[in-house]
């Protein structure tokens, strides 16, 4: 049956499975997006920015610390988590009353300012950045060789994704999270503290992004415009899976991941528009995404 | 109008009884424009303004009452934004000659320009070679490499060592196409065999569904006809995909110094590709290197670097030797004319069609273990000897030369 579509069988579960492991890097990103958004109001336009810095601190860990892949997947994160609370008390705090727009211009700023600064510290062509020893090589799933580095990559990054939802979703914390948003003054009159938990949502998306940075660092180029050329794809996904919604995110995320797969076969010279063709269409029937709660 | 400058400043000349030449508006004006923040930016970008200084400084420019000006821009690799820049360049701040100009869809939108304007050319950056085939101009010089001497270079060594079916991962624009077309021709030519290509978009991050179609053709080699972040991506991601240990090859088309530095010697090394210079053949060469690095972060020059120095230093003595500028046409002919000459390149030619003649070199990348130190990465497999290096002018298909 598959061979009427040109294409055998076996390259099309191949391409199925590669399309899930870049979708998870989309997954990852737009999920941080998501929290962000849902929490703060804020479109962050710096999650590339911050996915690039959680990349050049594993790659800072390992030269100057001598600390491997393990520890980057802990320390960065939470270094650039830090780094994304300090911005949050800086600068967004005073911004959630305003317009969406003055949020979403100075997160742009700001990254141009990151990349420019690491742009001229260490150049375009990237640093280099090796798969951890426990994870090289590969195993041939019978369709295809799958990289033992890339099976850890779905199966690390659909755990992350899951546990966040949970958290959100099904948790008191995650009630409390979501009850601020709604009403802010009615939960800290209940004694919670809602800036507090408002910045520490902002450091935890952050996070998310620097940890998507540190995975994608052994395989992609550990480069100042790695993220920019990531990022538009990934508010596409964000877009299409309706904005604020965590399980859309998600489910967006790996969805398109696949979509995207299957082009760079069928059509590889489309595979970098697809995304957006897909986005038009959802936005022209379902303006408020797949998972959107409505507009 | 030109000429009258021209007739003026021979008039001045004259009479002064001295060497000085009048340029237009006084000042000759070079516009390095390239890649200034994007992929290309370590390979061109600043680096090139930093090796047309250093032409300008060794050719003695100001000892010699020539007053020579360098002004940089970024065209971030868009054609439009290229045109617009040199567009301005041209008519509004009157610079006199264009330099470097990475990424060949910009290079041959620039081209069609300086034609029209009657300015001067002199591309050491894009490799279609279409600048010197069917889009050869009189006003331009293609100076460094191209995708034919590439394709001849790496090509054929392959083929020549049992590599004879090829695969294609190509940079979906006019650089990838024209280096995947003369590539596929020599490999052809040679006895071998094209079994398929994909095109991705430019610049693209994943090519592991690339790479997986690649594996699923079963041949032998696989040609990256891209540039430089795309390759050091698919270079590295083969190499997660166990593409190497599953028996095929890779053949990095184009590859540059700052591509092996970003890779890192355990996954580039082994890799073969031609190149038409490198820091480390000679003492010329190594004094330029280190100098330049001090000058650029640190970060050595590239083949491309090298071509913007020899093109500056031949463009300011051909114009020395006309005494004027003003004709972009005049300047190019008295460049083809005379012999080029410059401690990087060595002696060499420029031919009718605008190709500037030199041999090319086939380089291997070291084992990490052969290396001995931050930039020492290459030993040389070959020398192609400069007539042999580029396409035979009859083949291009140039205008210029047919008669």
């Amino acid at each position: 049956m598959f061979d009427m579509l040109g294409i055998s069988s076996q390259a099309l579960f191949g391409q199925l499975l590669i399309g899930l492991i870049n979708g998870s890097f989309y997954a990852l990103l737009s999920l941080g997006l998501a929290v962000i958004f849902g929490m703060l109001n804020i479109i962050n336009f710096t999650h590339g920015a911050q996915y690039m810095l959680g990349a050049f601190a594993a790659y800072f860990l390992l030269e100057y610390a001598g600390l491997g892949y393990w520890w980057a997947l802990i320390i960065a994160p939470l270094a650039v988590g830090v780094t994304g609370i300090i911005i949050e008390r800086l600068f967004l705090q005073w911004l959630y009353k305003l317009d969406h727009l003055y949020g979403l211009l100075l997160t742009f700023g700001l990254a141009l300012m990151i990349e420019g600064t690491f742009r001229n510290f260490f150049g375009s062509s990237g640093l280099p950045y090796s798969v951890p020893p426990e994870l090289t090589g590969g195993r041939n799933l019978g369709f295809m060789f799958l990289p033992n580095y890339r099976g850890w990559v779905v199966v690390f990054s659909l755990a992350v994704c899951l546990t966040t939802w949970f958290v959100i979703e099904r948790t008191k914390l995650g009630a409390y999270l979501r009850a601020a948003t709604e009403n802010p003054t009615l939960v800290r009159a209940f004694g919670i503290n809602v800036p507090r938990m408002i910045t520490l949502t902002y450091g935890f998306g952050v996070a998310l992004a620097a940890l998507a940075g540190v995975m994608a660092a052994p395989i992609y180029s550990v480069s100042p415009q790695m993220g920019s050329n990531l990022i538009i794809v990934v508010f596409a996904v964000v877009v299409i899976g309706g904005m604020g919604s965590i399980m859309g995110a998600i489910i967006t995320g790996f969805g398109l991941g696949v979509i995207e797969g299957l082009t760079k076969v069928f059509f590889p010279e489309a595979s970098n528009t697809v995304v957006f063709i897909v986005m038009a269409i959802v936005l022209l029937i379902r303006p408020a995404g797949l998972f959107g709660r409505g507009a | 109008m030109h000429r009258m400058i021209s007739l003026t400043a021979l008039a001045v000349a004259l009479g002064c009884g001295s060497a000085q030449a009048q340029y237009t508006d006084g000042t000759i004006k070079i516009g390095v424009m390239n890649d200034m923040s994007g992929t290309y930016k370590d390979l061109s970008g600043p680096g090139s303004v930093v090796a047309a200084k250093m032409a300008v400084e060794d050719f003695g420019a100001a000892a010699k009452g020539m007053k020579v000006e360098i002004v940089g821009a970024d065209h971030q690799n868009k054609p439009d934004v290229g045109s617009n820049v040199v567009r301005a360049w041209i008519d509004t701040d009157k610079v006199d000659v264009i330099v470097d100009v990475p990424t060949s869809s910009v290079a041959l939108a620039v081209n069609e320009i300086v034609r029209e304007k009657n300015k001067v050319f002199l591309v050491s950056g894009a490799a279609a070679s279409d600048l010197t085939g069917e889009k050869c101009s009189p006003n331009t010089i293609h100076w460094t490499y191209d995708t034919w001497a590439l394709a001849n270079g790496t090509g054929k060594a392959i083929v020549k060592t049992g590599g004879d079916t090829w695969f294609f991962l190509t940079a979906n624009y006019a650089f990838g196409l024209a280096l995947e077309r003369d590539t596929a021709a020599v490999v052809t030519k040679n006895g071998g065999k094209v079994l398929g290509q994909v095109r991705h978009p430019f610049p693209a991050t994943d090519f592991s569904s690339f790479l997986l179609q690649a594996q699923a053709s079963k041949a032998k080699i696989i040609g990256l006809a891209n540039a430089g972040a795309d390759t050091t991506n698919a270079i590295k991601q083969a190499a997660e995909f166990g593409i190497v240990q599953g028996g095929q090859s890779l053949a990095g088309l184009l590859v540059f110094l700052t591509d092996v530095k970003a890779l890192g010697l355990p996954i580039a090394q082994g890799l073969i590709f031609t190149e038409a210079w490198y820091w480390d053949m000679n003492d010329a060469n190594r004094e330029f290197a280190k100098k330049f690095a001090a000058q650029n972060g640190g970060v050595y020059p590239s083949m491309i670097h090298a071509g913007v120095y020899s093109a500056v230093m031949h463009y300011l003595k051909a114009v020395e030797a006309l005494k004027s500028d003003a004709d972009g046409k005049a300047v190019v002919a008295k460049m083809k004319e005379m012999p080029t000459d410059d401690k990087l390149l060595g002696k060499g030619t420029v031919r009718a069609d605008g190709r500037k003649i030199h041999p090319m070199y086939l380089f291997e990348v070291k084992k990490p273990a052969e290396s001995k130190g931050p930039w020492d990465l290459y030993k040389l497999r070959a020398t192609i000897p400069a007539d042999e290096a580029f396409r035979p002018m009859s083949e291009g298909g140039c205008p210029l030369v047919k008669s």
